[in-house]
């Protein structure tokens, strides 16, 4: 057994797309199940605190989500910088006229809207997994009884409230999180279509579908810090 | 009609090109492109300039010689239709017109309009093609093919080569190309025996020639002259993830 028909398949176009497409689903999947959490905000500090709690308790779940989440991710980029220097090396001399006939901006600045989210990635991670941008914000506990003993628990609920607060942030959130849906407005969709997925029969619910989820990935995130903005989470 | 015309001219391959504006009058509305360039090229002539050299065979749409991105749209404003079917009562009288060859590395300026399209042909020659071992004729009705693979098959086929796809992808990807000459076979029973070393070997030289990589935006597929669809894309896909990995 060799490896050589994984290099050529890597080295390939289409197996570059294919990698893309599939670190970009795992991606997708992932932001999904993260909005779901996250929207727990909405149902009250006991019920954020409570599936932070969790978990903390699951680590060996928490490892391998970042894991893979890791690999996805470098995998994701590395490629679609790949493709994205060959496709320029394709065409060496520009058009003196060029016109865009139906290619949504989005499906043209993937790469833009893509190393935007990546920077916004590993700011998210500083403020809220390593507390490193605010550290008075990050180290909130909350104390709760349990079984008549009181037990102290990281307050992921005053965290949000506090760092959201900050009008900077809030704001840097909030555009983040639309480039993220545009980036994945084009995403979804193509992705089925890489992945040879697009038969007529479902082809315009893949079309339309993907930019709904986008559309409801990018409200629903933004959501939490206009809210903490507004005053509807306090 | 008056028109400003604004040409791509290069003397050869190696030579550096520009843009060149020539005034042109007397233009009718019932003539196609092709025509209207004669026109110039008549008046070229008769100034003593060299002609503009352009790709043309048929003038009737159906042998993929001819080219050119006009105003930015490969093969011009309308959907469907080669250059030599355009015809001059698309544009208004006084327009000012941008005329350029297909750009892409994998298709090198030969002279003014011209490109080297031989990087299609290698494509092909890489797999796109059944073989088989002839003797007395077969017959005709021997190999039932189903009704709606013939006609997918055919649409795919209807295919001219003519690069369009390659000229207005942003990627400069010949991925529509490539995936009608795949699907034209893969649709058929004939096609089955080379289907999966057929995708990988055109795949390969496909990549070997310099065209860019799909990202699925559909510019090739709205400018198609015979409307080859992305579909076609989707297919090549799969048969070349099962060709190299499943
Ligand atoms: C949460 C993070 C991200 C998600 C969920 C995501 C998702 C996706 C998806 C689903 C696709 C479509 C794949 C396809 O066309 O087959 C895609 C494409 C792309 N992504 Fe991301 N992405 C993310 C982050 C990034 C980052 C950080 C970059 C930085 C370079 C990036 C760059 C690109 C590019 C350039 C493409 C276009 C590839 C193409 O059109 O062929 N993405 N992304
Ligand atoms: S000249 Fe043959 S298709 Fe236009």
């Amino acid at each position: 057994m060799g490896t050589r028909w994984l290099a050529n398949f890597l080295g390939s176009s289409i197996g570059s797309k294919v990698t893309v497409a599939v670190s970009g689903l795992v991606l997708f999947g992932f932001v999904l199940g993260h909005l779901a959490g996250n929207l727990l905000v909405f149902r009250g500090k006991g019920a954020l605190n409570d599936y932070a709690e969790f978990l903390a308790h699951q680590p060996g779940l928490v490892w391998t989500v970042r894991a893979v989440l890791l690999v996805a991710l470098l995998a994701h980029v590395s490629m679609a910088i790949r493709l994205q220097l060959r496709n320029r090396a394709a065409r060496p001399q520009p058009y003196a006229r060029n016109a865009t006939v139906q290619a949504s901006l989005a499906s043209r600045q993937m790469l833009l809207s893509g190393l935007l989210v990546l920077a916004y990635i590993v700011y998210h991670l500083l403020h809220f997994t390593v507390g490193a941008t605010d550290h008075a914000a990050f180290e909130q506990v909350e104390q709760v009884v349990r079984n008549g003993a009181t037990v102290q628990r990281h307050d992921v609920y005053r965290m949000v409230v506090t760092g959201f607060g900050h009008v900077p942030v809030a704001a840097a959130y909030v555009v983040a999180n639309a480039l993220l849906a545009w980036h994945l407005s084009h995403g979804v969709s193509s992705l089925f279509q890489t992945l040879g997925i697009d038969d007529p029969r479902y082809l315009s619910w893949i079309r339309r579908g993907g930019i709904g989820l986008a559309a409801v990935i990018g409200a629903g995130f933004i959501s939490i810090p206009l809210c903490v903005q507004l005053g509807l989470i306090a | 009609m008056r028109l400003t015309l604004h040409v791509w001219r290069q003397a050869n391959s190696a030579a550096r090109g520009g843009m060149v504006t020539y005034q042109l009058d007397d233009v009718s509305p019932d003539e196609s492109f092709l025509e209207m360039l004669d026109k110039l090229n008549e008046q070229l002539i008769e100034r003593g300039e060299e002609p503009v050299a352009f790709d043309h065979d048929c003038r009737e749409g159906i042998c993929g010689s001819c080219s050119l991105m006009i105003d930015g749209i490969a093969h011009g404003p309308d959907a469907a239709t080669t250059t030599c079917q355009l015809h001059m009562r698309r544009f208004r009288d006084g327009a000012e017109i941008y005329i350029e060859p297909w750009r892409a590395k994998a298709f090198p300026v030969l002279r003014d309009l011209i490109t080297d399209r031989s990087a299609f042909d290698r494509v092909i020659q890489a797999g796109g093609y059944v073989s088989v071992n002839t003797g007395s004729a077969p017959d005709a009705n021997a190999v039932p093919v189903p009704k709606a693979d013939a006609d997918a098959a055919m649409d795919a086929a209807a295919c001219i080569g003519c690069g369009a796809c390659v000229a207005t992808c942003k990627n400069a990807s010949a991925m529509l190309f490539v995936g009608a000459k795949l699907a034209h076979l893969a649709r058929l029973p004939q096609g089955q025996a080379e289907r999966r070393m057929r995708a990988k070997r055109m795949v390969e030289q496909m990549d070997a020639e310099g065209f860019g990589a799909c990202t699925n935006q559909l510019e090739c597929e709205a400018v198609c002259p015979k409307e080859i669809r992305v579909s076609v894309i989707a297919a090549m896909n799969r048969d070349f993830l099962r060709s190299s990995v499943f």
